[in-house]
């Protein structure tokens, strides 16, 4: 931040309406976009996974054709990974993390901007295949060969490499930001170690987004040359070796596992300290399990690879180094339990999700344990078992958590409450149709039903328990529905909440809600973990809190408003469904005005300041 | 929770109800259960999966106990003061991170164990099966008795009882993987890996396998089953299955003859029949005795003459995305749709291979 101030009043910070949110470098408004489009895509991967488990309700059922099928539960994934869960991720580090540091908006704000919209490009071009000719059909992990032109002429795979290039572009953006901010915003006195866990985990989360979304660049961009100009990085039958795919998908495949997991702890590891009234048990530990996680989550690749023949040295490595990353895990699950222990346990929503969370990761994680033991897992691998090891630590870990948090921090965003009554409803619905729709697909796994598969025979006896995944699922969609419910009659009637709602210990809940635009009147001071607790409990001398002198809010100086992020963006989108046509000249045409479009607009953006330069002085 | 407490007994019979569902559930009659072992591979990971399964099912009572026992404890109740602030318990902390540690020791053991004992084969000398995936189907060779040639089946693999049969695998196009959950774990088929294992069958019977890694739309129809007989039977197989055809004698059936290696059906381009001249093709699987097996299409319908003639008429209605209907000229071009005279020659010639 500069020295220069100001005059507020002089300058109309936001234009309202839609060229407002279009606009918009706010971090809190970009959280609200954030998350407001990830649950939107969240809602059409649920769909995705209705179509899926009808299909699968009874045996030998044609309610969708095999290529539709297959299309399905690629989309599903990729849009529940990449559209849902992280963005969903990326809503709680916007909105938060400036507010957790005691800093008045990320590093680079345009940037931000720009990580939303390029998301948004990168998700409408996947999303739109559905109408344009067929979605991708190979499942989530692509795996070569059947990603190649030959097995797969149509432009499905094209949509998919090209939207996740987009969205690799607006996550490394992302990541780079709060990088940034989290390294060099933070107020004073707040050292690393005393920074909020959701802090520590979206920290730890950046760092490996930066390095794995690269691989899975590289892997996208050599899969592309070999579909658009003939090469052979996979073509088995020119003599490539089709696990090289492999190890470059999960290379980042697995640390993005820990993309998707790690800022559910952290918003768990905020949740259960505030509602035990008690500071996190062993906040060094946690922190360190955390990075520990981050680390080893480089080091257990092969073990999505057991079955492919890598040999017994490797795999007898992997499942050992899979075994390790438990410990960490089990390390932060028992500190939530220290935690609460000798606390005073308030069973509100955010609370009992929270929970929710513990219960399920906890099956989830021993489920992963069994998979890691890699001769038991030959039997596992590629089954309904690891469906339902996938869905308790993706379904029960990260979207339980991130239903908390929304629960949690839900009075920060709109200064109202959620309704608590239906919460309660709401996490009992979400909680046991989980377990409904999740569990019974260890059974089928270990009876031998295959993952994938569209269709199955009545006399493999997997009749029972795919009714039931069935009935379990459309009662989660209506579980959901409940939440939404919720959502909208607590944003427009909801109870009324202060800037402090449930005694919170961290400085986001030291300022008004909803917020100021600028956060914090003054850049507070802090005093250890859990800082606002100890100024409120221990009579530190508190720091002015929002609504301070009026003169203050007048010199806080705000980034101004921009729509070249947006344009920038929007070159992308236009340039990507460009290459897809690539061979015919209205794809050329296209691909050519979209990066124009996004060269222009980078170039007109390095130029435009911060600030209006005619009132710089 | 508080309402567990105050009924006891109806949380007794839920338990006690989940319990008979766990166990119906995992009751082994089913064709691909993994509970149902029959040879020694699938048997020592069973035994394997018993071992983490209840480690973690004792862990999960452990640290589940201790949870629930949390929150119903320390439930905050109204006029509670704040709880002290204790930040930390080294020795605790110390100490649930040997537990684990500790835990995952008796569980690395056997598994590095197994994962040897698993891949290499105990007779490297027994016979071998080369096993390749198709689009989407199996193909089958077996070294010949002479020694020098190769005998090719599909879909339905024929091995000695009680010997190990040591399995090559390799693969024509796509991914595939190679499982039949009561014999052993899954091996993937990737094509230009020549990836190995072994199975050995304790008891004579047939048994189900099912590709496992996608494949792409028939995936889910890439089926076969594994006949697993004592030596001198699968001995006389093998004569069997190394004989030639015979050419037919009946009328129709050498109009089908013609038929299939003529120009107008063309089945000869993709399909080998032993013993013909013409018939050589090597994309589809070999028919030589293919009215030997129980099965058609990959596993998914029974060998009958009905679904026989239903399969060449329409295989898409069978198995959708099938490359014989992609690529069979009867199918896309109507001036070579076959009459149904024709394809009651067609079907009475492949039923005499046998």
């Amino acid at each position: 931040m500069t020295s220069i101030s100001i005059p507020v009043p002089a300058r109309p910070v936001h234009p309202t309406g839609l060229w407002g949110w279009i606009t918009t470098i706010d971090h809190k408004r970009i959280g609200i976009l954030y998350g407001v489009t990830a649950f939107i895509f969240f809602l059409s991967g649920g769909l995705e996974a209705l179509y899926i488990r009808a299909q699968l309700a009874r045996p030998e059922q044609a309610l969708v054709s095999p290529e539709v099928y297959n299309q399905l539960f690629t989309m599903h994934a990729t849009t529940m990974i990449f559209l849902a869960i992280m963005p969903m991720g990326a809503a709680f580090f916007n909105y938060l993390i400036p507010l957790q540091i005691g800093a008045r908006d990320v590093a680079f704000p345009r940037l931000n901007a720009f990580s939303y919209w390029t998301f948004l490009s990168g998700a409408l071009v996947l999303k739109l295949s559905w109408f344009l000719g067929g979605a991708p059909n190979a499942g989530w992990f692509g795996y070569a060969p059947i990603t190649g032109i030959q097995y797969n002429p149509g432009h499905g795979i094209d949509f998919w490499i090209m939207s996740l290039q987009v969205l690799g572009i607006a996550s490394l953006a992302a990541a780079f930001n709060f990088i940034v901010t989290i390294i060099n915003l933070r107020a004073p006195g707040m050292s690393l170690m005393r920074m909020p866990l959701f802090t520590w985990m979206t920290l730890i989360t950046s760092f490996l987004l930066v390095l794995a979304f690269p691989v899975i660049t590289v892997a996208l961009i050599e899969l592309m040359f070999d579909r658009f100009f003939g090469m052979n990085f996979f073509v088995s039958a020119a003599g490539a070796n089709p696990l090289l795919w492999q190890h470059l998908f999960w290379v980042f495949g697995h640390p993005e596992v820990y993309i998707l997991i790690l800022p559910a702890m952290g918003i768990v590891s905020e949740i259960i300290p505030t509602f035990s009234r008690k500071p996190l048990f062993g906040y060094p530990v946690v922190v360190l399990s955390g990075v520990v996680i981050g680390f080893m989550g480089w080091m257990v690749w092969s073990h999505h690879m057991f079955t492919v023949g890598l040999g017994p040295i490797a795999n007898s490595v992997f499942a050992i180094t899979t075994m390790a990353i438990a410990i960490p895990t089990g390390v932060k699950i028992f500190n939530w339990m220290g935690t609460m222990w000798k606390g005073s346990i308030e069973f509100n929503t955010p609370m009992l999700f929270a929970l929710g969370f513990i219960w399920t990761f906890i099956i989830g994680g021993l489920s992963g344990v069994m998979h890691s033991s890699a001769a038991s897992d030959a039997q596992q691998q590629d089954t309904y078992f690891i469906v339902a090891h996938l869905h308790y630590v993706l379904f029960g870990g990260s979207i339980m958590a991130l239903l908390a948090g929304v629960y949690y921090w839900f009075p920060k965003v709109t200064g109202k409450f959620m309704n608590d009554a239906l919460g309660k409803i709401n996490f009992w619905l979400v909680f046991i149709s989980m377990n409904i729709t999740f569990f019974p697909m260890h059974f089928t796994g270990l009876e031998g039903m295959p993952r994938r598969i569209y269709t199955y025979e009545s006399e493999m006896g997997w009749d029972l328990w795919n009714l039931v995944s069935s009935i379990g699922a459309f009662a989660l969609a209506f579980s959901i529905l409940v939440f939404m419910v919720n959502v909208i009659l607590s944003a427009r009637k909801g109870e009324k909440a202060g800037g402090d709602p449930w005694d919170g210990r961290t400085l986001e809940w030291s300022i008004s809600s909803p917020p100021p635009e600028y956060n914090f009147a003054q850049i507070p001071t802090v005093h250890g973990i859990d800082t606002f607790w100890i100024q409120k409990h221990d009579g530190v001398p508190t720091v002015p809190v929002a609504g301070g002198s009026g003169e203050e809010e007048h010199s806080i100086h705000l980034p101004q408003p921009s729509y070249w992020p947006f344009l920038v963006s929007l070159g992308l989108f236009i340039a990507a469904y460009g290459l897809i046509y690539f061979q015919s000249v209205a794809g050329l045409a296209a691909a050519s005005i979209g990066t124009m479009l996004t060269m222009v607009s980078v170039y007109a953006w390095s130029f435009e300041p911060v600030n209006d330069p005619e009132e710089e002085h | 929770m508080p309402s567990s407490r105050r009924h006891p007994r109806y949380l007794w019979a839920a338990l006690l109800i989940l319990i008979a569902l766990l166990t119906a559930s995992c009751y082994p009659d089913n064709p691909q259960s993994t509970f149902d072992t029959s040879g020694p591979v699938a048997q020592s990971q069973l035994v394997l999966f018993y071992w983490i399964f209840w480690a973690a099912v004792f862990v999960f009572i452990v640290v589940g106990t201790i949870l629930m026992y949390i929150t119903i404890k320390f439930r905050r109740r109204p006029g509670d003061p704040d709880p002290p602030q204790t930040h930390g318990n080294t020795p605790l902390e110390i100490g649930w991170t040997i537990a684990p540690t500790l835990i995952l020791a008796i569980v690395a053991v056997p598994t590095v164990i197994t994962i040897f004992d698993n891949l290499n084969s105990p007779d490297p000398d027994a016979l071998t099966v080369d096993v390749i995936g198709h689009q989407w189907w199996f193909e089958f060779r077996y070294p010949h008795p002479d020694g020098k040639s190769t005998i090719v089946s599909a879909n339905e693999l024929h091995i000695p009882v009680g010997e190990v049969v040591n399995i090559t695998l390799d693969s024509k196009d796509v991914l595939h993987s190679f499982w039949i959950p009561k014999l052993a774990g899954k091996v993937d088929l990737v094509p230009g890996n020549k990836n190995r294992m072994w199975i050995q069958a304790d008891e004579a019977g047939e048994y189900r396998g099912q590709c496992a890694e996608f494949c792409g739309v028939a995936h889910a129809l890439m089926r076969f089953r594994v006949f697993a007989k004592p030596r001198s039977d699968f001995d006389e197989w093998l004569v069997a299955a190394a004989s030639q055809a015979e050419d037919p004698i009946e009328p129709l059936a050498q109009q089908g003859k013609a038929l299939f290696e003529g120009n107008k059906a063309q089945c000869w381009s993709c399909h080998t029949v032993g013993g013909s001249s013409k018939s050589r093709g090597q994309v589809g699987p070999s028919l030589t005795h293919v009215s030997s097996r129980s099965q058609l299409a990959a596993g998914v319908i029974e060998n009958t003459q009905q679904n026989l003639r239903q399969w060449i008429e329409d295989p898409q209605s069978i198995k959708q995305g099938t490359t014989m209907f992609r690529d069979a000229k009867i199918y896309s071009d109507p001036n070579r749709k076959l009459s149904d005279a024709e394809l009651s020659a067609l079907v009475a010639y492949i039923q005499t291979l046998k």
